[in-house]
């Protein structure tokens, strides 16, 4: 194996390897707990409808183009988005948007392998029995999460006798830079190849339980199995007339499958020139709607309602996964064992998806500027700690946490989608786009699709993101000023953006020095 | 749960599982990759030394 530069070149070792890798990217605490949350407050069954839509005109045709184009920018020897940027579209601007594609994965990752180091935890507590010493109420699981994560006061963590949560987050550091030190076949793909399937023996194992709980408490028959489902899929079509639950549905997807990570292009560019992208990435995307809709809608939302009734439905993502359930566990038959699948099973749904954003920087770094692997993992682990580092002792309010998701894993992710939905219709340009995504392709993809991304995932991607802007950016731009934390991690995101920028700059002018650029 | 509720969550929950075991079955039932393009059969190697024969 070996690439136009001499050097040797990793690929995937199988088809089915990379769409679990993908897919193990894409499956992720969103579709467990987001999900869930997002369509009980958005009309319950009603959110289907532009759920489904926002996945067939915004993610399958999204996923697509980021595979067509990941695997044209791997042949012509980049694997990293700045190269690929640049093979696509051959103008100095290209490389400097392929800065946010690493920006994106490196910045989240910062603040993931945190909510990685709670699931571990939860885990851990569940497996030795540590749950069994707490109140079975939802404000004693409050205070325990409280406490676990440093809540109630920033620098926390840091004192002496906090420091579980520092032990778990050390195990998973290290987990995951071991498993990337490993590379792509034998790292990423073994480990996603064998964690999909316990994920999926995990969920199922805790969906039987579910579904098998009937009316567990007889003074109260209402909350039983039925209404539990009921909670999540009765359908209150006022919701679709307003245009939050339209937002909400192409939010959801769009975050659920990892487009505009900067992530899917990464892993495509390692596929060789006859490897389909067309039925691949079809099913990375129907594996991750399967523990979405299937896995997501049937447990969360019927288990927390069963326990803690119609209170469930209000809660968000965090105030879900580690304060009802928890509760929910404690009350459950078997509450221990279950509780322990379950964060297990998250722990593993985070780690693969935490894999995934290393990988594009790792193969900056290498191709970039040269690095080696043991040295490009080693300068990618000090930049990721002390971003982490960051988050963990500015923990009050999880304020520090909140603003690089919302900057980054929000504002950043449209913004980047938007630049690869354009260079995709626009500059690869529709009869190329159909032209690669068949090549080596195991399905025929109608030829409307390219129509769809050239004109319709703009249009709707746009919308969308000007919606955003209006519903939210304001408050977070008063909030930048008002508070100091919120300012402070806002600089930092800045700092590293300005470090990948004059990053992307040096490897921009290397690849002219060798040649390796197309010509305008 | 009312009988829209049953009927949008065996849509989704079907339509889903449908699209999933499609696209694995597809995936599983492929042939085996083809590793001939790494190889080339030994008339297409030029070894040179036969060139000016006689």
């Amino acid at each position: 194996m070996s690439n136009g530069s001499g050097k040797g070149k990793e690929q995937w070792g199988s088809q089915l390897g990379v769409i679990m890798a993908v897919a193990g990217s894409a499956v992720g605490l969103g579709n467990f707990l987001r999900f869930p949350g997002q369509a009980a407050q958005n009309g319950g069954g009603a959110f289907m409808l532009p759920y489904f839509a926002a996945l067939i005109f915004l993610g399958i045709p999204m996923c697509w183009a980021e595979w067509t184009m990941g695997r044209y920018g791997g042949i012509k020897g980049f694997n990293s988005a700045p190269g690929i940027f640049l093979a696509i579209w051959p103008h100095k601007l290209a490389r400097y948007f392929g800065a946010l594609a690493l920006l994106i994965p490196l910045v989240i990752y910062m603040y993931y392998v945190l909510i990685e180091a709670w699931c571990l935890g939860y885990a851990y507590d569940y497996l030795v029995g540590n749950f069994d010493k707490i109140e079975p109420t939802v404000a004693a699981y409050s205070n325990h999460f409280n406490e676990f994560v440093g809540n109630n006061a920033n620098g926390f963590l840091y004192e002496g006798g906090n420091n579980s949560l520092i032990t778990m987050l050390l195990i998973v550091f290290i987990l995951n830079f071991t498993l990337i030190y490993r590379g792509i076949s034998r790292g990423i793909e073994k480990f996603c190849n064998v964690a999909m399937p316990i994920m999926a023996l995990c969920a199922i194992c805790v969906l039987i339980r579910v579904l098998t709980l009937g009316t567990p408490d007889p003074a109260k028959p209402e909350n039983n199995l039925i209404n539990g489902l009921g909670s999540m899929w009765n359908p209150n079509t006022e919701y679709l007339w307003k245009p939050d639950t339209w937002l909400a549905a192409a939010g959801q997807i769009f975050f659920s499958i990892s487009a505009g990570f900067g992530i899917i292009i990464n892993y495509a560019s390692y596929l060789k020139k006859k490897d389909d992208v067309a039925l691949s990435s079809l099913t990375a995307c129907g594996v991750n709607e399967f523990f979405e809709v299937c896995l997501g809608g049937l447990i969360t939302l019927p288990a927390a309602f069963i326990f803690l009734g119609t209170s469930a439905t209000l809660m968000g993502t965090f105030g879900l996964g580690f304060n009802a359930l928890p509760n929910v566990f404690a009350m459950m038959p078997a509450g221990r064992l279950f509780g322990f699948i379950w964060f297990f099973m998250l722990f593993l749904a985070a780690i693969t998806s935490s894999l995934s954003m290393l990988q594009p920087v790792i193969a900056f770094f290498e191709e970039g500027l040269g690095l080696r692997r043991h040295a490009s993992v080693t300068f990618l682990g000090l930049v990721a700690a002390l971003g982490t580092g960051f988050v963990l002792y500015f923990s009050k309010g999880m304020v520090a946490l909140d603003t690089f998701d919302f900057w980054v894993g929000t504002f950043l992710i449209y913004v980047l989608a938007m630049f690869q939905t354009v260079l995709y219709g626009w500059i690869f340009g529709i009869e190329r786009g159909e032209e690669e995504l068949h090549a080596g392709a195991h399905i025929r993809v109608p030829r409307v699709l390219q129509y769809v991304l050239k004109y319709v995932s703009p249009i709707y991607l746009f919308a969308i993101f000007g919606a955003f802007c209006y519903q939210s950016l304001g408050g977070r731009v008063k909030s930048i000023l008002d508070d100091s934390v919120t300012s402070a991690a806002t600089l930092f995101i800045l700092v590293v953006f300005a470090f990948l920028l004059l990053l992307t700059h040096i490897a921009g002018r290397r690849w002219e020095r060798e040649g390796r650029l197309p010509s305008r | 749960m009312t009988t829209a509720g049953w009927a949008i969550m065996i849509v989704s929950v079907g339509s889903v599982l449908v699209l999933a075991a499609f696209c694995l079955v597809r995936v599983l039932t492929l042939p085996p990759a083809e590793v001939s393009e790494h190889f080339k059969a030994p008339l297409d190697i030029d070894t040179g030394d036969t060139r000016n024969a006689d």
